[in-house]
């Protein structure tokens, strides 16, 4: 069997995947990356989308929202506000979303709100993540 | 001696105060289990945040962010953490108390204080100063990370413009169902985390850092504050609950002794009636003979 990795996902309401994995696919700041076993110690901070890991046969796919992660001893750990398996997304309700997030963008691109586009920027990325993740699986 | 009637109705009127003094300990005994799972779930991000701080900070140099500059002190700002709901003892008193000492504290060296209160019950006392910029209210029931988010922006970007040189977090610290304490935190500027045990996996140096450790402190730094704050508000709401148990408990256990007293009070009215009433039949029956 071929060397495997340790994965945590660590949220603030509690651990969402702990687990030996043979890849990892996540989106980092200067785009995506895979981590293999024993991969050198790495840092970065991983954006809002999807992130995968596989384990022999089977594949998995989860939404994370913007943190840092971090890769030593063989062990890979995201810290992330909050992280969702594809499965478990509402798909109609991350349309739903989209479509919000969307409309308000619109509104919004002719004004000068920062903050306010940014923020329905932010929620537009996590909707599209969703979908990503919900149809990956 | 009061009348038997009044007794009687003192006495029921106790027992449907005890009986909503247990309900509430039993509310918030429950309730109290629900914090401290959210507590315990959250240790492991904090225990890895940690980790991943002071190995970056043992690697980065750190003198050059703005949330790290040190300061001549001229302002403080106090940001104070307290529940929303009264009806738990001293718990938030004693926050208060601790609070208002602080501020005669700075204020006898000259400094001036600011205040931001998260939660109605450090807001309502401390409003009279007359030093709150700003007030969270109505959020400590169910909060999640953005309320912690929006706070330690606030917090953050009020250090940033210069209006506080340092700022410190007070709160209710839970240490066991029956201890909760109001503890100071230092806030801002953000001091280097140094971690005491483990030297000997010192590997810092040879990190990867995508992107440079620099633009990673940069956004550590601002969720290493959202982190804190959101910490304080799951021990505050822990706290509020232990102390309401504990609170509540001692409510019940005084209705109960209010109630026995008052029983006694009603059997000797009650006696007292049984014997005049006898000595009107024995006075009655004697004067017939």
């Amino acid at each position: 069997m071929a060397q495997q990795i340790r994965l945590e996902v660590v949220t603030p309401t509690g651990a969402v995947v702990d687990d030996d994995v043979d890849i990892v696919n996540a989106p980092g700041y200067g785009g995506d990356f895979g981590v293999l076993a024993n991969h050198a110690p790495f840092l970065s901070t991983v954006k809002i989308g999807l992130l995968t890991f596989e384990k022999g046969s089977s594949r998995e796919s989860l939404m994370i929202s913007g943190g840092f992660c971090e890769v030593s001893n063989n062990k890979i750990t995201f810290l992330v506000e909050s992280a969702e398996y594809g499965k478990q997304i509402d798909v109609d309700r991350a349309m739903k979303a989209k479509e919000r997030a969307e409309k308000r963008l619109a509104q919004i691109s002719q004004s000068t709100d920062s903050i306010n586009r940014a923020r329905a920027e932010a929620a537009l990325q996590r909707a599209l993540a969703r979908i990503k993740a919900s149809k990956a699986m | 001696m009061p009348s038997l009637k009044e007794v009687h109705t003192k006495i029921q009127g106790v027992k449907k105060t005890a009986q909503i003094t247990k309900a509430m300990n039993m509310v918030a005994s429950a309730k109290l289990r629900g914090a401290q799972e959210k507590m315990e779930a959250f240790r492991p991000y904090t225990a890895k945040f940690n980790e991943a701080m002071s190995n970056l900070s043992g690697g980065a140099n750190t003198t050059n962010f703005p949330l790290m500059e040190v300061r001549e002190i001229h302002t403080v700002e106090l940001v104070v953490v307290t529940s929303d709901r009264g009806l738990c003892g001293s718990f938030n008193s004693n926050i208060v108390r601790m609070v208002e000492k602080k501020i005669a504290a700075y204020e006898a060296e000259g400094k001036t204080v600011s205040l931001v209160c998260v939660g109605k019950k450090g807001f309502q006392p401390l409003r009279k100063t007359g030093k709150v910029r700003k007030q969270f209210l109505d959020i400590m029931g169910s909060f999640q990370m953005f309320n912690a988010r929006e706070i330690a922006t606030d917090v953050a970007n009020n250090f940033l413009a210069g209006n506080a040189d340092k700022v410190e977090i007070v709160y209710g610290e839970f240490k066991s169902v029956a201890i909760q304490q109001p503890v100071l935190k230092h806030f801002l500027p953000v001091q280097p985390v140094v971690e005491e045990e483990a030297p000997e996996k010192k590997i810092s140096g040879e990190y990867i850092y995508e992107p440079s450790t620099e633009e990673i402190m940069d956004v550590l730094q601002p969720l290493y504050l959202n982190v804190m704050v959101y910490a304080a508000m799951l021990e505050v709401g822990a706290s509020e609950h232990a102390a309401r148990m504990t609170a509540m408990d001692n409510a019940t256990n005084a209705c109960k002794e209010i109630v026995d007293n008052l029983t006694i009070v009603y059997n000797k009215a009650r006696q007292a009636a049984i014997t005049a009433e006898l000595m009107d039949i024995v006075g009655g029956a004697e004067a017939l003979k």
